[in-house]
C-alpha cells in the first residue's frame, strides 16, 4: 500500500506502524461521571466497518507524524490522509486543561 | 544420441550445441532450447509421473503453465524440485532428473496405484482409514505421505544469493507479446517511464511461436525489431525472465527476475534471482492466453499435447514430439498447427475436428464431426481411437496428438484483488471483469482479443489511455498489417465415455471425479476444488479449471458462469522462497545493533547475547573460568565489593523538551512528575491505557523545560511511539517536543562501593561528586576527561552506590577504556547482562519477565505509585474490579528452604501438600538466579495475595522437568532492603 | 449409510453409484428452535453437538455462501492445546480431546494427525516463559516437554543451528498437537448434523434481526423471514457486520491474515515448527505442500487478501530457520478475515438481547477450537449457562477487568 503523506508525499505503508480506529483520538475525560464506561467503550468497542475507515498510522520509519488515513477496508483504497494533530485539534483537543473547564 | 525429432529453422542457434543430461542419460541440445524442447528433439516424451496414480506423463505445454514435465534441476543445496521443463533454459552441463518415481521413471513401483484407481476416487480418504483408530497415524498416513509430494529438497542450505529491488514507473507493461510490445512502443515513444516485463527469455510472446507476418516481416522478426527500438530508449526498462507474479494494493506489483537460472551457477557475488517491487502509476496487462484441452479417455499419455504448444515447439524450437502428429480440435486454431507441422515436414495423419462444418485442410485428412475416444501406448502415445461422424470407429497411429479446445485469456492478475472475471460467449471463456486492480487495464489476448491485429491495436490503445490518465499525450502509431481472423470455435469440453478422462493432469482429477463430487453435493466451485483437489496442482488450475467447471455445469444443468467462476491468487507462477526472503536470512535476518563498548568488549573476550536486535556482553570470562557461573558470580561479587561497569546504552532514551514538558510527563507516567526539581531523577511507571504496566524507567530533569526519559531496552520503540501519540493526538497544543536519543548517547552504569572514587578520576575536577553535592537521584550535565560533554545520573539498578554516565556515542569507546583504566586500582570489573540480571533480582527490581503485559502496578507492588490526584494514561481503567481483587498476584521473593535447591523460573507455586494442578495454582516464578551474595538460588514470583504471606512455605511445582522445591516467601528485596548502600 | 473401508470397496466395484449427497441442500422452514448463523466450522459443529449431545431439535444453519468457505477452509490446519492462561487452556484441552475422537464420532476421516508442535526458544527469557507455559499445560491435563538444543537438533537436524541471527536454545514440544485436513472438518460436521436432521441452508444471507422488547424473534434473510426461539451467531470475520444488525458494537476488529503453501515436496517436515524469533510457523501437508504462515498484515481489512511485505517477512523468517527452503517455491497465498479481539481471546456468550447468542473473536486461533467452540456454544444455547471450560469467554470482561491476554499486548487487536 502507498500512503500519501501530507508533508512528504507518497510513501510505502511499510514505513508506517498501524494503530487502529481514529476515534482513539477522542480520549474521554477522566473525572466524568461514567469515566469507567467511557474509557471501556473508547478503548475496546469498535464500529469495525466494512467500508470507509478512519484510522491512525504512525510514520515510524519517517518523520514520526501520526496520520489519520481514510481507507476502505474492502478495497484498501485510500481517499484522504491528514495529520492527526490537525484532526485532534478539529475534534476539540488541545492541552488537556480545557477538559476540566468543559466538565 | 541423435536429435531425431529436430526440425530445421526455429529461433534456436543450431551452431551452438549444448550437452545436458536427464536421468543420467546425456543428450545434446542447442542454445535457445528449453529442457522440454531439447528432450522432444531427442525423442524423449516421457518426462514425469502424475501425483496420485503415478501415470506416465509427458510435456503438454510450452510455457510456465506446464503441469506434467516437472523435474529436479541441479543437485545438492542447489537442487530445485518441480522445475518446469518448459521454462528451464538449457546451458552446457545442465543436469536434471525426473521425480516422484521409484526406482526409475520407466518402472515406477507406485504405478500400482493406477490399478486401484477405482478405489482411489475423489475424496476416498475421507471415508476410510478410521479403524482401528491408531492405524491412521501409524500406517495409512505415512504411506500416503511417502507416495505424495513431487520433487524433493536435499535439506542443504541454498548457497545462492537473492536480491531485492524497487522500481518506479509511469506504466508497467506485463507481457511482451504483440499487445505488450505495441503498448511499450506507444508509451515509450511518448516519453513515459516504462517497464516492460516478460516471463520468457525472449520477448515476443506468441509471435515467436507462429508463422504469421506483421507487415512484410515474420512475427518473430518484427518482435525483435520492436525490442531493439525499445532497448534504445532511455525511458524504457526491458525485463526478460521476469514474471509479474502479483498485483498488490495501489499499483504495486511483485516481479521475479531470474537473473542466473539459465546458467550453471550465478557469477561470483551476483544473485540468482531478484524480487522487484514495482511502483506503477498505471499497468497494462498483456499476459496473453492459455490453450485448454478437450478431455477424452486416457488423454493423459505422453504425446498428448496442446496444439499451440506443438506449434511452438516446431516453429520456435525446431522440435517435434513425433514425426506423426494427429490434431484434435474444436476451433480453427487447431488447423494452424496442422498447417505449420506440414510446412515443417511433419506428417499429419488426420485433423480430427468435432465440428461437422470444419474448414478444409490442405495436406492432411480432415475428419469433420469426429471425436477422439481413446488412446494407446503405455509410456508414450502410439495410437488414438476415433468415432467418426458416421458413428464408425477408426484407429490412427501417431506418436503425438495436438489438442485444442480454445484459449482462455490470462486473467489471473485481474483477480489478485478479488475481481471476478466475466463470461464471454464467443470465446467460451472468462475475460477480465470490471473490477480491476487500481490503475490496471488489459489488452490483447488477455482481454479476449485473440487476433494479432487485435492485440497490436489493443496494446496501442491501452497505452494511449494510460498516458492520458497521467496527463501525457501519445498518438496511436501506424500498426503493421497483421492477422485479424475472428475466433471460430464450438465449445466442447470432454468426449462422453466410460473410461477415465483427465481434467487435472498433475493431480489426476478425471471427469468421473467431478461427477462423483456432484453426486455427493460438492457442486459449488470451491467445494469441487477442495473435494477433488482440482486446480490445486502447481499450475493452480491454469490447465484444468475450465474443463472441470464445464463438466460441473453439464451435471447441474446450468451455464458455466452460473456454475461459478474461479478467481486466482498470487503468485501467478510459483516464486522461489529464496527470492522472497532476499538477503534477510542467516545472520542478516535482522539488523544487528552494537553497543559503543562492543569493540572493547570483544577485545576482552566477552560472550555476547542477542537482546532484541542488540548484541550485548553477557559476561566477561577471565582466564581460569571455565563455567559461565564462575564469571557471573565473580562479576557480581566484585561489583558489590568494589566496583563494576556495565554498558547500558541499549536502554531507550527520549529527550523531552518544551515549556509543558513536566505537564506532559505527568500525563504519561502514573506517578507525579510536575514538581520534580531540576537536577533530580525520579523513577517512573508507565501504564497502558488499559491500566496494565507498560514500562518503567527514569526521568531526569536537566532544566525546567528539559527532561531525559529512559525506557527498558525492549520497550524503547513502543514507549516513544506512545509518547508521540499522546503528544500529537491527545494533547496537540502542549508545548513539548520529543526525540529519541537512544543511539546518540553511550551510557555506562558504574556501580559498587568504589563507584564514586572511580568516577572522580574521570569526571572533571570542578564537578563535586560528594554525597552532599550529588546525592542519590541527582543528575547533571558535566564534563569528563578534560572537557568532554557528559551527563551523570545517580541511579542504581544493582542496589549499590551507583551512577550512570553518558557521553556522546562517538566517545563511548574512549569512555569505557578511560573508566576501566581509572578503575584498575579498585580491581574494577566489567559486567554483562547476566550479572546485571542477578543483581536486579537480588534487589527485587521488576524487569521484562515481570512487566509481561498482564501485570498491574498493584501486582508489582507499586500500586501506590498510581496517583489518584491527576489524570494519566491508564489511570481510569486500572481501577476495574477484576484487577483489584484481594487475592491479586503480588510480587514477592522466593528462597529455597534447602539452600542447595534450584529455583527454576517458570515453576508454579502450590501449597506444600495437596494436589498439584491448575485448580490449586498459587502463582509462578518470573525470574530466578543464583545469588552469590546470599549463596543460594533466589527467585521473584507472583503469588496470590503475596504481600500478606511473608514467611509462608510453598512448593515450586515444575512437572515439566519433574522437579519440586520447597521455598519460603520472602521480601523481593533480598539485598540491602533499606537501601543504605545506594544512598551512601 | 456409514463410511468404511468395506463400503468403499463395495462402491468401487459397483461404480460408486451408492454414494449420496454428504449433506442435503435444505430449504428454509418458517420456524426453528435454533437458528445458527454461519455455516463455517464453528456453526456446523454447534448444530452437530446441539443435535447430538443436547437433544436439540428443529435446528437450522444459515450460510450466506457455501458451507466451509470461510476460515475453516483457509487456515494452516493446526490443532493444539498449549495455552498459558487458566481462562484458555482447559477449553483448548477439551477441544483437543474432542479432536482425538472426532473421526470415529463423525464417521468421517478428517485426518487428525498428532504430529507434534515444537515452539522454539531463542533466549533465556523465552525459556523461562516456555517453562511457565509448559507447566501450565501439564497442570491443566495437557502434555508438554522442554527440549534443549540437542533435543531440537535430533528432531529437526536441518534447522539453522550454525549461522543463526537468533540461535535456537531449545523448544517446548507438545506432542499431541498436530494438523487436520481442514475442509473435511466442515464437511464431516455438516454430514453429521444433516444426518441428525439439521437443515443446512446455503446461499442464505441474514439481512437483519427482528427484536422486540429485548428479545429476538427471528431473522430476515435473503431467502425470507425465519422465526427462531434462539439465534446463535457464529460468523468469524463477519462478526462486526452481523452483530451491527442487532445494534451491537463489539470489542473486535477485522484483520487480514495471510497463509501460504509451497509446491508439493517429498516429506521433509514431520511436525509443526514455530519460530520463536520471527513470524513463521510451518508444517507439511499429506499432499506434500509446506503450509506456513506468520503474522497478520496489521491493518483493518475485509479484503481477504494481503500485501507483499508480510509475505517477504514470513518467508525470510522461514529461510532463516530452515536454510534449505530457498529452492522450494511459494505456490499460493491466501488471506482470511480474522476477528481480532481486544485481548486475543474469544467470546462464547449471551448478549443483552434475549435469545441472541454470540460466538466470535477467535483471532487466528479459531480452527483448533472448532469442536469445543461448537460444543460449548451448543451448551450455552441449550442451557443458557456457559460450559465449564468456556466460562471466561464473556463479552463484558473488559468492563470487569478480567482480560485473557496470552501475549500481554493489551487492547490492541493487531498485536495479538
Amino acid at each position: 500500500m502507498i500512503i500519501n503523506h501530507p508533508l512528504l508525499g507518497p510513501r510505502d505503508a511499510q514505513e508506517f506502524t498501524y494503530l487502529g480506529d481514529a476515534t482513539l483520538i477522542n480520549r474521554p475525560y477522566w473525572l466524568s461521571e461514567n469515566a469507567l464506561r467511557d474509557f471501556h467503550d473508547y478503548l475496546h468497542l469498535r464500529d469495525n466497518p466494512a467500508g470507509e475507515h478512519r484510522e491512525l498510522w504512525f510514520h515510524e520509519q519517517g518523520d514520526r507524524s501520526w496520520l489519520v488515513v481514510t481507507r476502505n477496508t474492502v478495497t484498501h483504497k485510500i481517499s484522504s490522509v491528514e495529520l492527526a494533530c490537525d484532526v485532534a485539534r478539529a475534534n476539540g483537543r488541545s492541552t488537556g486543561r480545557e477538559e476540566a473547564q468543559v466538565a | 544420441m541423435t536429435q531425431m525429432n529436430r526440425l530445421t529453422g526455429g529461433l534456436i542457434d543450431q551452431s551452438k550445441p549444448l550437452n545436458f543430461s536427464f536421468d543420467g542419460t546425456s543428450y545434446k541440445g542447442f542454445a535457445g532450447d528449453t529442457l522440454a524442447s531439447a528432450l522432444l528433439a531427442n525423442g524423449v516424451r516421457l518426462m514425469g509421473r502424475s501425483f496420485k496414480y503415478h501415470r506416465p506423463r509427458g510435456v503438454v505445454t510450452a510455457g510456465s503453465e506446464e503441469p506434467n514435465a516437472l523435474v529436479e534441476l541441479r543437485s545438492g543445496g542447489r537442487q530445485e524440485p518441480n522445475t518446469r521443463a518448459t521454462v528451464a533454459e538449457l546451458y552446457d552441463g545442465f543436469e536434471a532428473n525426473s521425480q516422484n518415481r521409484w526406482p526409475s521413471l520407466k518402472h515406477d513401483m507406485l504405478a500400482i496405484n493406477d490399478r486401484f484407481s477405482n478405489f482411489l476416487t475423489a475424496g476416498f480418504y475421507y471415508k476410510t482409514f478410521m479403524w482401528p483408530k491408531a492405524f491412521w497415524e501409524k500406517i495409512y498416513e505415512p504411506i500416503i505421505r511417502n507416495a505424495a509430494g513431487l520433487g524433493s529438497l536435499t535439506g542443504e542450505g541454498d548457497p545462492d544469493l537473492y536480491d531485492k529491488g524497487f522500481l518506479h514507473c509511469d506504466v508497467l507493461i506485463i507481457g511482451a507479446g504483440p499487445a505488450g510490445l505495441m503498448a511499450a512502443l506507444t508509451a515509450g515513444r511518448a516519453g513515459a517511464q516504462v517497464v516492460l516485463a516478460d516471463e520468457d527469455f525472449r520477448m515476443g510472446g506468441r509471435l515467436n511461436a507462429e508463422t504469421h507476418h506483421l507487415g512484410d516481416m515474420p512475427g518473430a522478426e518484427w518482435a525483435a525489431t520492436a525490442v531493439a527500438e525499445l532497448a534504445s530508449m532511455d525511458n524504457v526498462r526491458l525485463m526478460t525472465r521476469s514474471t509479474v507474479f502479483g498485483a498488490y494494493d495501489h499499483g504495486v506489483y511483485g516481479v521475479l527476475e531470474r537473473v542466473a537460472d539459465h546458467i550453471a551457477t550465478p557469477a561470483a557475488g551476483k544473485p540468482r534471482q531478484i524480487l522487484w517491487r514495482v511502483y506503477s502509476k498505471r499497468a497494462i496487462l498483456c499476459a496473453g492466453s492459455t490453450e485448454r484441452s478437450i478431455a477424452f479417455e486416457n488423454n493423459d499419455r505422453p504425446g498428448v499435447m496442446m496444439a499451440g504448444a506443438v506449434r511452438a515447439y516446431a516453429n520456435r524450437w525446431a522440435a517435434t514430439p513425433d514425426q506423426n502428429i494427429a490434431i484434435f480440435t474444436n476451433n480453427d486454431d487447431g488447423h494452424r498447427t496442422a498447417a505449420d507441422l506440414i510446412a515443417k515436414g511433419v506428417n499429419v495423419p488426420a485433423v480430427i475436428d468435432i465440428r461437422p462444418d470444419a474448414p478444409k485442410v490442405v495436406g492432411a485428412e480432415l475428419l469433420a464431426g469426429a471425436q477422439v475416444i481413446g488412446s494407446k501406448g503405455r509410456l508414450g502415445l502410439t495410437e488414438v481411437t476415433l468415432r467418426l461422424a458416421s458413428g464408425e470407429m477408426r484407429s490412427i497411429s501417431c506418436g503425438a496428438l495436438a489438442v485444442s479446445g480454445g484459449w482462455n485469456p490470462n486473467v489471473h492478475l485481474t483477480c489478485h484483488q478479488r475481481g471476478r472475471p466475466k463470461w464471454n460467449d464467443a470465446l467460451a471463456a472468462f475475460v477480465p471483469g470490471d473490477d480491476l486492480p487500481m490503475g490496471m487495464t488489459v489488452a490483447g489476448a488477455a482481454l479476449g482479443d485473440l487476433s494479432t491485429h487485435g492485440a497490436l491495436a489493443g496494446g496501442a490503445k491501452a497505452a494511449v489511455a494510460a498516458l492520458g490518465d497521467l496527463g501525457m499525450t501519445a498518438g496511436i502509431p501506424i500498426l503493421p498489417k497483421a492477422d485479424d481472423t475472428p475466433v471460430k470455435l464450438t465449445p466442447f469440453w470432454h468426449v462422453a465415455g466410460k473410461g477415465r478422462a483427465w481434467l487435472d493432469l498433475q493431480n489426476d482429477v478425471t471427469v468421473k471425479d467431478v461427477k462423483l463430487a456432484h453426486q455427493e453435493n460438492f457442486v459449488s466451485v470451491e467445494h469441487l476444488k477442495r473435494y477433488t483437489t482440482l486446480g490445486m496442482a502447481t499450475d493452480q488450475g491454469k490447465t484444468s479449471n475450465m474443463g472441470a467447471l464445464a463438466v460441473m455445469a453439464e451435471m447441474t444443468g446450468k451455464s458455466i458462469p452460473e456454475t461459478g467462476t474461479t478467481i486466482f491468487r498470487p503468485p501467478y507462477t510459483p516464486v522461489s522462497m529464496g527470492a522472497m526472503a532476499g538477503r534477510a536470512v542467516g545472520k542478516e535476518f535482522h539488523p544487528t545493533r552494537l553497543t559503543p563498548s562492543h569493540k572493547w568488549a570483544a577485545e576482552q573476550g566477552a560472550e555476547f547475547v542477542e537482546v532484541g536486535n542488540w548484541l550485548r556482553a553477557q559476561w566477561f570470562p577471565r582466564t581460569g573460568e571455565d563455567h559461565w557461573r564462575q564469571s557471573v558470580d565473580r562479576e557480581v561479587t566484585q561489583t558489590r565489593n568494589s566496583v563494576g561497569i556495565c554498558d547500558v546504552t541499549t536502554l531507550g532514551k527520549i529527550d523531552v523538551q518544551g515549556a509543558d514538558a513536566a505537564e506532559f510527563l505527568n500525563k504519561i507516567y502514573a506517578n507525579a512528575f510536575a514538581k520534580l526539581p531540576v537536577g533530580k531523577v525520579r523513577y517512573g511507571l508507565m501504564l497502558r491505557e488499559d491500566g496494565i504496566a507498560a514500562d518503567d524507567g527514569t526521568a531526569a530533569r536537566l532544566a525546567e523545560d528539559h527532561f531525559v526519559v529512559t525506557t527498558t531496552t525492549a520497550n524503547a520503540v513502543t514507549v516513544y511511539r506512545n509518547m508521540e501519540f499522546a503528544r500529537q493526538c491527545l494533547w496537540p497544543d502542549l508545548d513539548v517536543q520529543l526525540i529519541s536519543t537512544t543511539e546518540a548517547w553511550a551510557q555506562y552504569a558504574v556501580a559498587g562501593p568504589n563507584a564514586r572514587k572511580l568516577l572522580q578520576k574521570v569526571v572533571d575536577a570542578e564537578f563535586d561528586l560528594s554525597n552532599e553535592a550529588f546525592p542519590f537521584m541527582a543528575c547533571g550535565e558535566i564534563t569528563v576527561c578534560g572537557g568532554t560533554r557528559a551527563r551523570l545520573f545517580r541511579i542504581s539498578f544493582s542496589g549499590e552506590l551507583a551512577y550512570e554516565i553518558a557521553v556522546p556515542t562517538r566517545y563511548g569507546d574512549g569512555l569505557i577504556r578511560a573508566l576501566m583504566a581509572a578503575g584498575k586500582e579498585f580491581d574494577v570489573t566489567p559486567y554483562g547482562t547476566e550479572a546485571l540480571g542477578v543483581m536486579r533480582i537480588e534487589k527485587g527490581h521488576a524487569a521484562g519477565n515481570e512487566l509481561n503485559g498482564t501485570t498491574t502496578a498493584l501486582n508489582l507492588g507499586l500500586g501506590r505509585m498510581v496517583s489518584t490526584k491527576k489524570d494519566c494514561i491508564g489511570n481510569v481503567l486500572s481501577k476495574r474490579d477484576g484487577m483489584n481483587t484481594e487475592d491479586a498476584l503480588r510480587l514477592v521473593g522466593v528462597r529455597p528452604v534447602d539452600a542447595k535447591d534450584p529455583v527454576p523460573a517458570g515453576s508454579h507455586l502450590m501449597a506444600v501438600t495437596g494436589p498439584v494442578d491448575a485448580g490449586h495454582d498459587q502463582g509462578y516464578v518470573t525470574s530466578a538466579a543464583y545469588s552469590p551474595t546470599l549463596g543460594t538460588a533466589i527467585g521473584l514470583a507472583f503469588v496470590k495475595g503475596g504481600a500478606a504471606r511473608m514467611g509462608e512455605r510453598l512448593r515450586l511445582a515444575n512437572p515439566l522437568e519433574g522437579s519440586e522445591v520447597l521455598v519460603e516467601i520472602v521480601s523481593a528485596h533480598f539485598v540491602d532492603p533499606e537501601g543504605e548502600k545506594l544512598r551512601g | 449409510m456409514g463410511y468404511s473401508g468395506l463400503r468403499l470397496i463395495k462402491e468401487a466395484l459397483t461404480g460408486h453409484k451408492g454414494w449420496g449427497p454428504q449433506w442435503r441442500d435444505a430449504s428454509p422452514q418458517d420456524a426453528y428452535d435454533y437458528v445458527i448463523i454461519g455455516g463455517g466450522g464453528h456453526g456446523l459443529a454447534t448444530a452437530y453437538y446441539l443435535a447430538k449431545e443436547f437433544g436439540g431439535a428443529r435446528i437450522a444453519v444459515l450460510e450466506k455462501g457455501w458451507i466451509g468457505g470461510g476460515n475453516v477452509g483457509r487456515n494452516t490446519t493446526i490443532i493444539r492445546s498449549n495455552y498459558l492462561l487458566d481462562g484458555n487452556e482447559p477449553f483448548y484441552e477439551f477441544s483437543l480431546k474432542l479432536w482425538e475422537n472426532l473421526e470415529q464420532d463423525l464417521n468421517y476421516n478428517a485426518m487428525v494427525s498428532q504430529r507434534g508442535i515444537l515452539n522454539l526458544v531463542h533466549s533465556d527469557a523465552q525459556r523461562d516463559a516456555a517453562r511457565r507455559r509448559g507447566n501450565a499445560m501439564i497442570l491443566n491435563g495437557s502434555d508438554a516437554e522442554l527440549l534443549g538444543v540437542d533435543g531440537v537438533r535430533k528432531m529437526y537436524p536441518f534447522l539453522n543451528f550454525d549461522n543463526a541471527r537468533f540461535p535456537i536454545k531449545g523448544g517446548l514440544l507438545h506432542r499431541r498437537g498436530g494438523t487436520v485436513r481442514h475442509d473435511a472438518v466442515a464437511w464431516g460436521y455438516a454430514r453429521g448434523a444433516d444426518r441428525r436432521g439439521v437443515d443446512i441452508i446455503q446461499n442464505c444471507e441474514v439481512t437483519g434481526f427482528r427484536i422486540e422488547e429485548g428479545r429476538v424473534l427471528g431473522v430476515d434473510t435473503s431467502r425470507g423471514y425465519i422465526k427462531a426461539r434462539k439465534v446463535g451467531v457464529s460468523v468469524a470475520g463477519s462478526s462486526g457486520r452481523v452483530m451491527a444488525q442487532a445494534g451491537m458494537r463489539l470489542p473486535i476488529e477485522s484483520h487480514v491474515l495471510q497463509a501460504f503453501v509451497s509446491e508439493g515436496l517429498k516429506p521433509i517436515i514431520p511436525g509443526v515448527i514455530t519460530y520463536g524469533a520471527g513470524h513463521f510457523y510451518c508444517s507439511q501437508s499429506d499432499k506434500g505442500g509446506l503450509v506456513f504462515g506468520g503474522d497478520i498484515d496489521g491493518y483493518n481489512s475485509y479484503a481477504q487478501r494481503g500485501n507483499l511485505p508480510v509475505v517477504e517477512d514470513v518467508i525470510s523468517g522461514g529461510m532463516s530457520l530452515i536454510p534449505g527452503l530457498g529452492r522450494a517455491r511459494l505456490l499460493r497465498g491466501w488471506g482470511g478475515i480474522m476477528d481480532m479481539s481486544m485481548d486475543g481471546s474469544p467470546f462464547i456468550d449471551k448478549t443483552h438481547i434475549d435469545g441472541l447468542y454470540f460466538n466470535g473473536g477467535w483471532c487466528y486461533g479459531g480452527f483448533k477450537a472448532t469442536p469445543a467452540a461448537g460444543y460449548c456454544f451448543a451448551h450455552l444455547l441449550k442451557t443458557d449457562r456457559p460450559h465449564d471450560t468456556a466460562k471466561a469467554y464473556r463479552l463484558d470482561r473488559f468492563m470487569t477487568g478480567n482480560m485473557i491476554d496470552e501475549k500481554g499486548m493489551g487492547a490492541q487487536p493487531n498485536l495479538h
